[in-house]
This record gives C-alpha cells, structure tokens and sequence, in this order.
C-alpha cells in the first residue's frame, strides 16, 4: 500500500498557491503585502538611536521581526484553514520519501529487518521531533508489510516516545499485536558509543533498509559507511547542514534540510499540516522576492530597502 | 486532560518567550530571568530522571538477561562510581575526588574517555576515505562537479596546495566566501523557516509527538 | 592489465585504510613544517584580540570534546596564550560536560609560560553549566545569578575579576571554541544577534563552511575552521604547537586521498570503456 503517490496529489494546472479565480487587485492578503513593500521602501522613521529601553514596553529596534513573524504565522494559519476546508494542496515528489517505502518492501522481500536511528539529539529538539514524526509512518508501513522495525536510541528521554510512536504505528496498520518493545533499545548517550551500537546491529543483523533522520553529527558518516557495507539501501535526512555531504556521497537518497520538516506533511497527508506547509513555502517565496529586490536595490545605490531589515 | 494541559503550558510558555525578544522592559525582563533560572534547575533535575530512566531501562535488561546484560552492568557501575567520586572531595584526608586534573574523576577521564572517543573520532579519517574513494566517480555532471570541487578545496586547504600554485589558497577561499556559502545561506534559510514552521505545529498543539503516548 | 583495473576500481577498503594510516603517522613522526600563509577569517580573529585595550575582559567558552580536541585544543592554547601576552582578563566557561577538564589542561599549559598570572585576579574558570541556550541567554542579563560561584565553589561577588562583571555589556568580546552543538551557531543566534557582543569562533573544520556566512555578515568577527585555522594561529601569535605539527599530516593523507580518487577514476572509466566495446562487438 502506498504512503502516498503523485496520483493521489492533487495538481492544479495554475498557480498552486491561490485559487484560480483569484482576483489579484481584490485579494486582501496583496493589497497589505503591497503595502508593506511600500512601507519598507520608505526611509524608515523607526532608525532609533541606542537608548535605554529599560522603561519601554516594546523595544522599536525590532519591529521588522515582529512585522515578520507575525506575517509568517499568518500565512501559515491561513492556508492551514484552507486546508481544513477541503481545498487540496499540491507539494511536490520527495525522492528520497519515496524511496522509504521502497526501501522496506526490499527489506521484506529478502527477510531482512528495518533500522530507524532517530538522530543523536533529545526530544526537545525539533529535528528529533520531526524524526519520531517519520518513525510513527515507517511503523504503520513495516507493520503493514510485518517487517521488524529496530529502533537504536540515544537519549533516555527519546525511549518513551518512540516506543509511543512504533506503537501506535503498529495499531494503525492493525497490528498491535506485532509490536515488540526491545526492538526500541537505548543504547548509549554518548556520540561515539552510540554509533559503534549501531554500527553493530548493522552488522549483526543486516537490515536491508536503513532509514536515518534527525539530528546528527561527526557519527554520520560512519554509520551511512557500516550500512554502504551491509549492502542496505540507506535514506538519509538532517538539517545539520555540516553532516549532509556526507550522507549525499554515502546513502542513496538525503533529504536536505527543511524537507525534513515538511516529511510529516507528505507522509500523513493531513490537511493541517500540509497547510503549514505550504504556508511556509510561500514564506520562503516571498523571503526570495524580497532578497532579489533588495539586491536590485542595493546594486542601484538605493539602501533604505535592505536596511529595515537589520537589527539593532 | 492529561494532554490539554501540556500544550496549554508549552503555548504559554512559548508565546511568552517569543514576546520576551520584543519587550525590553526591565521587570518584564526580570521575571523571564527568574523563569529562565527555574529552568536552568528543572534541566539540572532532568539528569536525575535521566539517571532513573537509564537505570531503569538497563536493570529492566540485567533482570531479564537480556542481550548485551553483563555490558549493561559496568555501564551502571560504572555511572555510578563516577558521580561518586566526582562528588567526594576528599578521601582518608587526600583530595581524590572532585573533578579536576590530579583527581581519580580526571584521571579516568583522561585515561579512558579521552582516549576512546579520540579513537572513535579518528575512524573518520579512514571512512572519509573509503566513501571518497568510492563516492567521487565522474558518472554525471553533478558529481563530476562534486569530485572536482572536493579534490580542489582538500588540496587547497593544506601547505602543499600553497606550495604547487601561491594563490592557491587565495581560490580556495573564494570558493567558501561565495559559491559555497550561497549554497550554505540558502539551506539555513528554508531550514529555518521550516524549523520556525514545525515550531509554531508544537506551540499551537498540531504536533503532539513530543507527549508521548496517552 | 584489465584485471589490475577491475581490482583497482572495486579495491579492498583496508588497502585504503593502510595507506591512510601511514599517510597520517609518518608525518606526525617526521614532520617538515611546510610553510603557509594566514587566510583572511584567521587574521580577522587574531586582529579582534590584537585590537583590543590591555586589561580587557574576554570570556572564553570551551565547548568541544576529546573527540574535537586535534583540532580545538592547539587553538584554545593558542588563544590563552595570545590573551595573556597581551595583558587581557580571562573568564572561562563551558556548556559542554566534557570541555571542563580540557579547558583545565589548556590553561595549565599555557601558566607554565605565565607563573605570574593569579587566579581569581587575571583569569577564573566559571566551569560547566547546563542549560545549552537558556545559559546562554541567562548570562545576557546576569552573569553571576547564572553562575553564582566558580567551578571552585568560591561566591562571584568574592573573585576580583568579576567585579562590575553583571552581564555581556561588560565582556569586551567572547571568543568561543566549538566542537558542535552549543556552539558558535547557538552563540550567534542568542548572544550576538540578541545582545551584539562582539564573538569570534574556532571550530571544526566539518563545521567551518556553515559559519562562513556569519563571518560575512560580521556577525563573526574572525574563524578558525579546523587544525588549518589552529596552525595559521599558531603562526600569528608565535606559538608553534601540535597543529602546525599536524599540518604535513594533512597534507599528505589529502594527497593520498586524492590519488585514490584519480586511481578510482581511472579504473572506472577504464573497465567501462571496456565493457562498452565488448557490448558493440557482440
């Protein structure tokens, strides 16, 4: 059973952003985005000097973060109540999510278990979070096709919520019964011992898919080398920007920064979070619009633009 | 609501903190202090349930004689006699403990810990290579340009790259300070969009992974 | 000859590892000291502490591990060497569990060279806290309700150099040694971007590309990426240590990397060249 294929993706023919009939002149949300560009391209009168604010109830110097953050969760929220309202939303083919669910048919066809390894970091992190996201989907698709799942892990507060996760993954698919708790093993919360644990499940027990997103650091190479070794196929995701080269030259699919986080969207389908994130898609556009601007700008001598945007 | 109660005080928490960035006023920003040193502690406490949770989880396994049990035992001692003696000052008048150079917590460190995770660090050198060798082969345009660049910036980055061509360094830098670092930007840039993103699913309780199970 | 290619192209990765090893070794032993120049991020992190006014306050926080320590520790040497030679202050920290015993072994080795320097007058250790980002940004506002005592156990309020010490305002510039996470990241984006104390950074040389951007932006004022950017240092401040040793070491197993590659090239393209014409001659 597919996770999700392009079938399934809605495809608007036009713009994905806004509904065809679209009115550019009349939509709300343009006409204050205008506005702001406006505003922004005007000397700005909030060039405080440093003063003591110690007394204020809101320091000026920042007010384009407010201004943008603001902006960025209202994005975010409008197109998550688009999304609760039936409209479909269209993202684009992930590769390397693809590839998951290639990789666990693989791993059953030869026998063989799944290894999961969370990340390094604990469970306040957002890209351990973003991975036991992943873990609960893989959960519903090993136990749907009865593959073993191992889960290695490094932080003693991750334990609970991954065993949560390949749980509940495991009663999604109707399998509740299939779940067992060791395969969810703490190992070490030390770095390097923890990867030589790993680096020893992937020998011993030769899964056939290794399957590695979160936060990870100098162990990553080392554990996508062992699991090249093992002949398994290997997906990797991080945002640690300093680990993806060498998850790129030694896995057969990465996925590359914030497409971790948008991982829960394309893999569940739920309309909220496929909202946020086209949501923060179209941040990033608008983030790029404004780059290319103000670097027009700048290169034409015209330096209020780029300057409301530091931060005294 | 054993769940309602969590994300009401992560929203709470959360939207304060964000708050706080833009509100310089001084009481408000001593009562984020006083919260921020609260915090410090719960963190100082979490390795007391650390500590716990790891007992547990391993006794669970020594009781059972489960896989790797005699590992799981000298991985408990061994817990335990390192905040022993890093804790204990003095022993029979000699200060043995505490954590320093000359004490028995230093001396562990630097005879057992150093060396291992030295060791296990140093197995990159020869992973890079093996994954080098094997990874940077000229089958498409990418890696070609992949294998290209990597040769340049290793040869460039040591003496002897100065050695072959002076300016060699001086490229090398060009490389880091413009191709490479708007590569760089951008990757920060859409991660942290997607991390603020991810953020505001935790805060506004969309994203209840980090609960746990009910 | 095609069979010495096919070999060559699927060679055994011990042969590799054989040659790395003694790429690596060899030099440590019989180093050369090839001779190099000082790059633009190194000389701007040397400028920030030559620029700075006698007797200035310099927190130092040591965040790296045994794991780090080839490259981090010659430049935290390198750096309290260079902050005592000219008469600055030095308040040193870590975030990292393992950096305080490492931190403790850099400043012993470089009071050898300065018998005169006084603890608790010229330099104290603040030792370990933990908390990542929360100590960070704790310590904008007050220093000593984050640490209230030393790693000694001695009140703040009782150590001279940390009269008048309450918050970043008063550091005249942090100079931080990352090994990874905190680190120089974490620095930038709750210190210098909240309250814009002036923050160089040494770190690893994996992590070094990413930081590339702060540096641009000033945000940093000055890198050491890796045991290079430990070397060039070395050589600014006249204290030649383990890595200006370790250089020919990296050399060479670069070079030997290098060639693996080319050889790997060379066998690939050769055996499917061959494979190639035997397809078209069938």
């Amino acid at each position: 059973m597919p996770i999700i294929s392009s079938a399934e993706l809605q495809i608007q023919s036009n713009n994905e952003f806004f509904p065809s009939n679209t009115n550019v002149k009349s939509n709300p949300f343009f006409k204050v985005l205008f506005l702001f560009l406006c505003f922004l391209l005007i000397d700005s009168p909030l060039s405080f000097a440093a003063e003591d604010l110690s007394e204020s109830w809101f320091n000026p110097n920042r007010l384009n973060m407010l201004i943008f953050l603001i902006l960025f969760f209202a994005v975010i929220i409008y197109f998550i109540q688009r999304a609760k309202k039936g409209k479909s939303l269209f993202i684009r083919r992930i590769a390397g999510l693809d590839a998951i669910e290639e990789a666990v048919g693989r791993a059953t066809e030869m026998g063989r278990p799944v290894l999961f390894v969370p990340g390094i970091e604990d469970v306040n992190q957002i890209q351990t979070v973003a991975a036991m996201i992943i873990l609960g989907n893989v959960a519903k698709m090993v136990a749907d096709y009865d593959t073993p799942l191992f889960v290695p892990i490094c932080r003693p507060f991750v334990v609970p919520v991954a065993e949560e996760r390949v749980k509940e993954g495991y009663a999604a698919a109707g399998r509740p019964d299939a779940y067992n708790r060791d395969n969810v093993r703490y190992i070490s919360d030390e770095q390097f011992a923890y990867a030589a644990g790993v680096q020893g499940i992937m020998l011993r027990d030769r899964p056939m898919a290794n399957l590695m997103f979160g936060s990870f650091f100098a162990e990553s190479l080392m554990l996508a080398e062992t699991g090249f070794l093992t002949g398994a196929i290997q997906v990797a995701g991080t945002a640690n920007i300093h680990q993806l080269p060498f998850f790129v030259v030694a896995c057969d699919y990465t996925i590359i920064g914030e497409e971790l986080f948008a991982t829960s969207a394309y893999l569940s389908k739920e309309p909220k979070l496929l909202g946020s994130l086209k949501g923060s898609d179209l941040a990033k556009a608008i983030i790029i619009g404004i780059l290319a601007l103000g670097a027009i700008l700048e290169t034409l001598g015209i330096t209020q633009f780029t300057r409301w945007f530091f931060i005294e | 609501m054993r769940r309602e109660i969590p994300i009401a005080i992560c929203f709470l928490v959360g939207i304060s903190f964000i708050l706080e960035y833009f509100i310089p006023h001084e009481d408000v920003l001593s009562i984020f202090e006083t919260i921020r040193q609260w915090a410090i502690i719960v963190i100082a406490f979490a390795y007391v349930l650390g500590i716990a949770n790891l007992v547990r989880i391993n006794s669970h396994v020594i009781q059972r004689k489960g896989r790797d049990w005699p590992y799981k035992i000298i991985l408990v001692v061994s817990l335990f006699f390192m905040i022993t003696v890093g804790i204990i000052f003095d022993i029979f008048g000699i200060r043995l403990g505490g954590i320093g150079e000359g004490t028995i917590f230093g001396w562990v460190y630097f005879h057992a810990q150093y060396p291992l995770q030295a060791t296990m660090f140093s197995l990159l050198a020869f992973f890079i290579a093996s994954a080098a060798f094997r990874a940077f082969r000229i089958r498409t345009f990418q890696a070609s340009l992949l294998a290209v660049t990597a040769i340049l910036v290793m040869i460039g980055r040591v003496p002897v790259g100065e050695s072959l061509w002076a300016d060699f360094p001086d490229f090398i830098e060009w490389i880091m300070n413009v191709p490479q670092l708007a590569g760089k930007r951008a990757i920060m840039i859409g991660a942290a969009l997607g991390a603020i993103s991810t953020a505001l699913k935790v805060l506004t309780g969309l994203e209840r992974t980090y609960l746990g199970g009910e | 000859m095609r069979k010495i290619l096919e070999k060559l192209e699927s060679l055994d990765r011990r042969i590799i590892f054989i040659f790395i090893g003694l790429s690596i070794a060899i030099p440590l032993l019989f180093p050369v000291y090839t001779d190099f120049s000082v790059t633009a991020p190194v000389e701007g992190f040397y400028d920030a502490i030559e620029e700075l006014s006698p007797g200035s306050k310099v927190l130092v926080s040591c965040d790296y591990d045994p794991g780090s320590m080839p490259e981090l520790f010659p430049m935290n040497v390198a750096v309290f060497h260079h902050l005592f030679s000219r008469g600055h202050k030095i308040i040193v920290m870590q975030l990292w569990a393992t950096g305080t015993l490492l931190a403790e072994r850099a400043m012993n080795e470089v009071l050898q060279e300065f018998p005169d320097k006084r603890y608790g007058e010229d330099y104290v250790n603040l030792g370990f806290k933990e908390g990542r980002e929360v100590v960070m940004v704790s310590m904008g506002t007050s220093i000593p309700k984050t640490f209230p005592t030393d790693a000694q156990g001695t009140k703040l309020e009782e150590i001279p150099l940390m009269q008048g010490v309450t918050n970043f305002d008063d550091i005249t510039i942090l100079m931080n040694i990352s090994g990874g996470l905190p680190g120089t990241k974490e620095w930038v984006l709750q210190v210098q971007s909240r309250y814009g104390v002036k923050l160089g950074s040494g770190c690893t040389a994996v992590s070094a590309p990413e930081f590339y951007p702060y540096v641009q932006s000033g945000q940093l004022v000055g890198l050491l990426g890796g045991m290079k950017g430990a070397a060039e240092y070395e050589k600014l401040v006249q204290r030649p240590g383990t890595a200006q040793r370790g250089m020919d070491a990296q050399s060479v197993s670069h070079i030997v990397v290098f060639l693996f590659i080319l050889i790997g090239n060379i066998a690939y393209f050769s055996v499917k060249g061959k494979k190639k014409r035997l397809k078209v001659s069938r």
